[in-house]
């Protein structure tokens, strides 16, 4: 995992609640066996008029040109605002890769769904928490001006607009950390190897019942 | 003196390192895999030259894209591939997995209380939002990404920060003809999709009590479309019965032993929920969803409801949005929608009771003409096995419907079950969503006695006055 980065990104408003991560990514395309490609299908129903399918060429597609996400002006966009309860639904974490895919790297809502919010991070992915009325107000700027920017601090956990405002958002320390440095997680958890095996013995002991793999006598 | 929630105990016993700050590496006792969310996890703990941990703590199945009709003809390539991957991924680590024409193959949330693989007390994960269902045994279990399923691979644990605990209560008893799903609905309704975000919801109450493990998970199961990521249900005889000589269970001491530690995993009386909610099962009346979220339900009685009378602006878009994605107009009567197809299944409901209870009300009767299909897939192979033994596959053909194969089949349609754009589906899985059950499809969420009794009226009908 790459480390995060102070970076300042287009925004791109998704003004709905709710949205589920089979809308961001339909179910045909989870029956693929890699974590790339799924950028072109992020929002597949909403972005196209026809239906579409893994392997299709995306080229040739009907595009809904009422999508907001097909408006010019958002084509370039790496910073995503939306509303309530975003990412709710499915635990597939083919959602954060087809948002990062596409080109998002951080995403600002009122709040996520639990697993979502937990997928994101082992991506290197950043969803932002801010307050509703500071999430209204980006929603009006953003409409308001053409190639609309924010500057993301992850170290000083701010959201920063072109006017020099800065949104402070809260965040789990060892998540920004993690974040941060793009540390792997499982190295970490290997640091505790000796941990879990004393853990599996006690537990062995306790509730055998839990362990019918494990060796009677040692 | 300390007194802990349900969920408490499960946490505590289930710590291998705590952080101190909340959150904990915890041990995972089992690991439940099924062909979509795993292939990623195996291909990374490859390129890490890393091995499973324990591989006797995962069990696969495939599920998600099997075919409900002929087993081995997979047309489409790609879900033939995944299935594979699943095959090769398992044999070369040597984790158990059922075949997809091995009997006990079906549903992973179904399978897992079925064989008892998953049993009280222990924490269970699967890549899959709903194994939540497993909680209904009185265990920690959640639906993980792909990137924990290969943390569990790897090191059988996870790090994990501690939710907050939540208590929802159904007091009283409910009346007849309602079911499981009706008041895991009216809980969603009221809570909201959001409403158990951050917590663990422990189901309790007279109401939820009464219920058979069956019923129980149903309810656990749609914990997700509360918003929480685990619902659970405390420990008593129901539970220990219904684990009782399960091919994965303990026996002989080993089982005495292992009850009696079970009978302790429920909330101490005076511990502490950070939420509480508390419902009258008296007033649950049958459910019927008419929007794009789980938790927009109304009773059958009810009808369409009208945006305008909502004061919140970002509901009242929500709900102009799922009317005209639904075709709806505000005001009409629920019993006046009628319907084109009718799925009893998915890991909310094709257990044998979901099954049995939908027979009684089709038996001797004939699917309407305007339902195009009626389908009834089994959540597992001895599911279906044990339908047929009772004749239950009879009445539904007889009635019109269509016996399948066991699979998650068009709760999600990835397979080649689905709904075709613009029609309308009274389905007793868990998810409206937008395109869920096929591109421009139109879901509405209801108990198997309620879908079955819409496939015989040909709109959605009170199964009570049926
Ligand atoms: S039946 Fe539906 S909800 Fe359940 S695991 Fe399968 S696809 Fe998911």
């Amino acid at each position: 995992m790459n480390p995060f980065k102070t970076f300042t990104g287009i925004v791109a408003p998704l003004d709905r609640s709710n949205i589920d991560t089979d809308s961001i990514i339909p179910k045909q395309y989870l029956k693929s066996i890699k974590r790339s490609g799924f950028g072109v299908n992020l929002f597949d129903d909403w972005r196209y008029l026809d239906p579409g399918n893994p392997g299709d060429d995306h080229t040739k597609r009907r595009i809904n040109t009422d999508f907001i996400l097909n408006q010019k002006r958002y084509k370039d966009a790496n910073i995503l605002i939306t509303r309530e309860n975003f990412g709710c639904g499915s635990s597939r974490e083919h959602a954060v890769w087809a948002l990062m895919d596409y080109g998002f790297r951080v995403v600002i809502a009122p709040g996520y769904a639990d697993i979502f919010y937990s997928n994101s991070f082992k991506n290197g992915f950043l969803p932002i928490v801010l307050d509703t009325n500071i999430i209204d107000r980006l929603f009006a700027e953003t409409f308001a001006k053409d190639g609309y920017t924010l500057t993301i601090d992850l170290e000083q956990r701010s959201v920063i607009t072109l006017d020099g405002t800065a949104f402070l958002f809260t965040i789990d320390l060892n998540l920004q950390k993690r974040l941060l440095q793009g540390l792997d997680e499982i190295s970490i958890t290997l640091h505790h190897a000796d941990e879990i095996k004393s853990y599996e013995k006690k537990r062995q002991m306790e509730t055998p019942w839990f362990f019918p793999d494990a060796k009677t006598g040692d | 003196m300390n007194y802990q929630t349900l969920y408490d105990k499960l946490w505590d016993a289930h710590v291998v390192h705590d952080f101190g700050d909340g959150s904990a590496l915890i041990y995972i006792d089992r690991h439940l895999i099924h062909e979509v969310t795993s292939p990623q996890a195996f291909e990374g703990l490859a390129l890490a030259h890393r091995k499973p941990w324990r591989i006797a703590a995962s069990l696969a199945v495939p599920d998600h894209n099997v075919p409900t009709t002929d087993r081995h003809v997979i047309n489409d390539p790609v879900s033939r591939l995944q299935l594979e991957t699943l095959d090769q991924n398992c044999s070369e680590s040597g984790i158990t997995k059922f075949e997809i024409d091995d009997p006990r193959q079906g549903i992973v949330h179904v399978i897992g209380p079925e064989q008892g693989a998953s049993l009280p007390g222990m924490t269970i994960v699967c890549g899959d939002s709903h194994t939540s269902t497993n909680g209904a045994l009185g265990a920690l279990a959640f639906g993980i990404g792909t990137s924990e399923v290969e943390h569990v691979l790897a090191t059988q644990c996870l790090v994990l920060r501690k939710a907050r605990n939540m208590r929802v209560s159904v007091n009283g008893q409910t009346g007849k003809g309602i079911t499981a799903k009706d008041i895991v609905l009216v809980i969603i309704g009221r809570i909201g999709t959001a409403g158990g975000t951050g917590h663990t919801i422990e189901f309790a109450g007279d109401a939820i009590r009464a219920l058979s493990m069956e019923g129980r998970m149903t309810v656990c199961n749609m914990s997700i479309e509360a918003g929480a990521r685990a619902g659970m249900i405390a420990v008593d005889e129901t539970t220990i019965d219904y684990v009782k000589g399960r091919p994965f269970s303990p026996k002989g001491g080993m089982w005495e032993r292992a009850v009696a530690e079970w009978r302790d995993l429920k909330s101490d009386p005076d511990a502490h929920f950070d939420k509480v909610v508390e419902l009258d099962a008296s007033q649950i009346q049958p459910q019927v969803s008419w929007g794009t979220s789980p938790e927009m339900v109304v009773p059958i009685g009810g009808c369409v409801p009208d945006p305008d009378k909502e004061k919140d602006s970002v509901k009242r878009v929500g709900m102009y949005r799922a009317l005209e994605y639904m075709d709806l107009k505000p005001g009409t009567p629920m019993t006046d929608i009628r319907i084109d197809k009718v799925f009893l299944g998915s890991c909310t409901n094709s257990r044998i009771e979901d099954l049995r209870a939908a027979a009684e009300v089709i038996r001797g009767r004939k699917v309407a003409t305007n339902v195009k299909l009626a389908l009834v897939v089994p959540g597992s192979g001895l599911v279906k096995r044990q339908a047929e033994q009772e004749g239950l596959d009879k009445v539904f053909i007889q009635a019109g419907f269509e016996w399948r194969e066991p699979g998650c089949s068009m709760c999600l349609g990835m397979n080649p079950d689905r709904l075709n754009p613009g029609e309308r589906c009274a389905s007793t899985s868990n998810r409206n969503f937008e395109g869920r059950q096929g591109q421009g499809g139109r879901t509405h969420l209801l108990s198997p006695p309620m879908a079955v009794a819409a496939a015989i009226a040909g709109h959605f009908v009170d199964v009570r006055d049926f």
